[in-house]
């Protein structure tokens, strides 16, 4: 379904990469792996559109990726290194602005039940700074559970949380992988994921 | 659609939270005002004369003061990202955010503005004259500021540059605006200005947050 | 047809173009001076004295040339934006970068003879007249254009963002040239105006002519001397360029 050929980076003066290539099925994973300064984040941005590759392209279902940019869009999650959330809003608002925004209908009962699977239960309404850094992250996986996205591109995700929510979001992916979902990761952690696992190695 | 009035009805909801940096705002603008009479002279006539202006400048830089707010935050908590992920084109939430900034921070100037031009002894039509001036000219002040936040962001010392790359282009509003007022004061009628001024928006309106959106997406990278 | 498209691309990369900007250089440098020293001549020598401005007017043939080449400037450096973003060439965004101090330069040239120009004509050191008010707007686009670029680090970012400045810039300064106009004649009763030169002697026209040639052949020199230090300074971690005589000295 996703597909990669010939990708390189360049950022400021340094070539990160060159010539990466990968594929993607239904209930497959990709773990990539690198020193820092690899140039993994750069990767996933530039699966997830936010950055363009000097060279190389990507295919979503057989098409470039630059010809179906909003359908891409639309199947597709990203979670990077900052939570994406409004410390001045409620958990509850933030998950319901980032489905209107993502262009997804979200009802109450999901909202509430994602909150509450993501461990955050009775601190659904309360402004989100009030939460610990490991309850903002929470916040942000919640996002997983109601999006419906195809392919997850997940930048550290582990990162921040305790050794219940590692489980759970293990748990939660590997849901992801056997509803026939896909899934791009960066983790310094050793994982164990159910699903197909795929490795692809930048820098030396 | 949803999309973008999703971003709008966000940002309302973010800036009625955070009071205290809308209100700032408003009373720079009341004390910058305030200052001119101090620093020219009290005189009445002259005063009147150069109401126009003063409060046109003022509303300017007041207007200029929030603009680094419009992307910042969202820049930094990653919320412009998904932003950018969105299927809805960026550049229609682009636009929820301008038009929020302008609800916040240019519409109460609007009704701002008369209050303050009452000390300057100003008559009622020319209060009137100058809220339709400034209903048009701020949106339009806001859409070209969008570009320089946008062009901008996470620069070091922005705030300052971002008024360098802004106040140029701002002049043609600043002139018309200005000139609305003026004109009907000395009985010339303000219909040519305030045309021209509305022209401006449109053409603003078109193209200001396509410039706007691709600057982001250079920031972004 | 296809193999010309080609060519052009070929030039595109920095490295093509060093060399050849190298040996272009010299060349107009040659104008500029071969350009500039009749310029001079009949500016000031030649020229008849006016009867009405006496030997004060002569600096209006710098004036206008500068004039002309900031605002000409201006719209190449807008040009080179445009074609760095449809074709997302790195040649282009450096040599909008190039040619901005050079325009800066003759904005600034441009109010400060226009002000020594002023004093002896209307005992004024400015005048808010609509020309030289446009000029000075800008040249505060070319410091915000300057601004940018030094204050971005990422030599592309800084490329593309100062590109989109640059456009909306050119599209803004016939707003602002006619907006400023009409606020000028509105405002001031006698037409006190640097545009209404007296009319000129056929020396004078051809001074001018030769001076603004002259400051173009100028600004190409500057912008390719200017553009080959830009080229050296991004690239300085690629091995063309290591290899270089003048770096490998």
């Amino acid at each position: 379904m996703l597909s990669a050929s010939g990708l390189a980076c360049v950022r400021g003066d340094r070539r990160l990469f060159s010539d990466v290539a990968f594929s993607l099925s239904a209930g497959e994973w990709l773990h990539v792996e690198g020193e820092n300064g690899a140039g993994k984040t750069s990767l996933l941005r530039i699966v997830a559109g936010l950055l363009h590759a000097a060279e190389g392209e990507i295919r979503w279902g057989g098409q470039p990726v630059d010809d179906i940019r909003d359908e891409y869009h639309a199947a597709l999650l990203y979670l990077g290194h900052a939570p994406a959330i409004k410390e001045d809003m409620t958990p509850l608002e933030n998950l319901f602005t980032s489905a209107s925004v993502a262009g997804r209908s979200l009802a109450d009962a999901d909202a509430f039940g994602a909150l509450r699977r993501i461990g955050l239960k009775g601190r659904e309404e309360i402004p989100s700074r009030f939460l610990s850094q490991g309850q903002k992250r929470r916040v942000a996986l919640a996002r997983l559970l109601v999006s419906g996205a195809k392919l997850w591109v997940l930048d550290e995700p582990f990162v921040a949380l305790d050794v219940a929510a590692v489980a759970m979001l293990g748990g939660l992916i590997g849901e992801h992988l056997e509803q026939g979902g896909m899934a791009l990761l960066t983790s310094h952690q050793e994982m164990k994921l159910s699903g197909r696992a795929r490795t692809l190695r930048l820098g030396k | 659609m949803s999309a973008f009035l999703a971003i709008v009805r966000r940002d309302l909801l973010l800036a009625a939270r955070r009071k205290s940096e809308v209100f700032t705002a408003l009373f720079f603008f009341m004390i910058v005002v305030s200052l001119f009479p101090l620093g020219i002279g009290p005189e009445a006539d002259m005063l009147r004369k150069i109401a126009p202006g003063i409060l046109w400048v003022a509303a300017l830089l007041s207007a200029m003061l929030s603009l680094n707010r419009m992307f910042a935050a969202d820049h930094q908590d990653g919320t412009l990202e998904q932003m950018a992920l969105s299927p809805t084109p960026l550049a229609l939430l682009v636009a929820g955010k301008v038009l929020a900034h302008w609800l916040v921070s240019g519409l109460p100037l609007v009704f701002l503005a008369p209050v303050l031009g009452i000390q300057f002894d100003l008559s009622a039509r020319a209060l009137l004259v100058l809220m339709i001036s400034l209903l048009l000219g701020t949106p339009l002040l806001s859409l070209i500021g969008a570009i320089g936040a946008a062009l901008t962001l996470g620069v070091r010392g922005g705030g300052v540059l971002l008024s360098l790359l802004v106040l140029p282009l701002y002049v043609p509003a600043l002139i018309f605006g200005a000139g609305a007022v003026e004109a009907d004061i000395s009985g010339l009628g303000a219909s040519g200005h305030l045309a021209l001024l509305g022209a401006q928006l449109a053409l603003a309106l078109f193209f200001a947050p396509w410039a706007a959106t691709a600057a982001l997406r250079i920031a972004l990278e | 047809m296809s193999n010309r498209l080609i060519n052009w691309f070929k030039f595109a990369s920095p490295q093509s173009f060093y060399p050849i900007a190298g040996k272009m250089l010299p060349w107009f440098a040659a104008l500029t001076v071969a350009f500039g020293l009749p310029a001079l001549w009949l500016g000031f020598f030649v020229a008849p004295t006016d009867a009405v401005q006496g030997e004060g007017y002569r600096i209006i043939f710098i004036h206008v040339a500068a004039s002309w080449m900031s605002m000409f400037i201006y719209c190449i450096m807008a040009f080179w934006a445009a074609v760095g973003i449809v074709y997302n060439t790195r040649l282009s965004g450096m040599m909008t970068a190039a040619l901005a101090p050079t325009g800066a330069l003759f904005a600034f040239l441009s109010l400060w003879t226009g002000a020594l120009w002023g004093k002896p004509m209307w005992g004024t050191w400015w005048v808010w007249d609509a020309r030289l008010t446009s000029e000075l707007i800008l040249f505060f686009l070319y410091l915000g254009y300057i601004a940018l670029t030094s204050a971005l680090d990422d030599a592309r970012r800084a490329d593309r963002a100062g590109g989109i400045l640059a456009l909306v810039g050119v599209v803004n300064v016939p707003i602002i040239y006619f907006s400023v106009k009409w606020w000028n004649t509105l405002h001031q009763g006698a037409s006190v105006s640097l545009a209404k030169s007296p009319s000129m002697a056929h020396t004078m026209l051809w001074g001018m002519l030769l001076m603004a040639l002259c400051c173009w052949m100028y600004t190409i020199a500057v912008a390719l001397y200017r553009v080959r230090a830009i080229i050296l300074e991004r690239e300085r971690h690629t091995t063309w360029v290591s290899e270089l005589p003048e770096v490998k000295a």
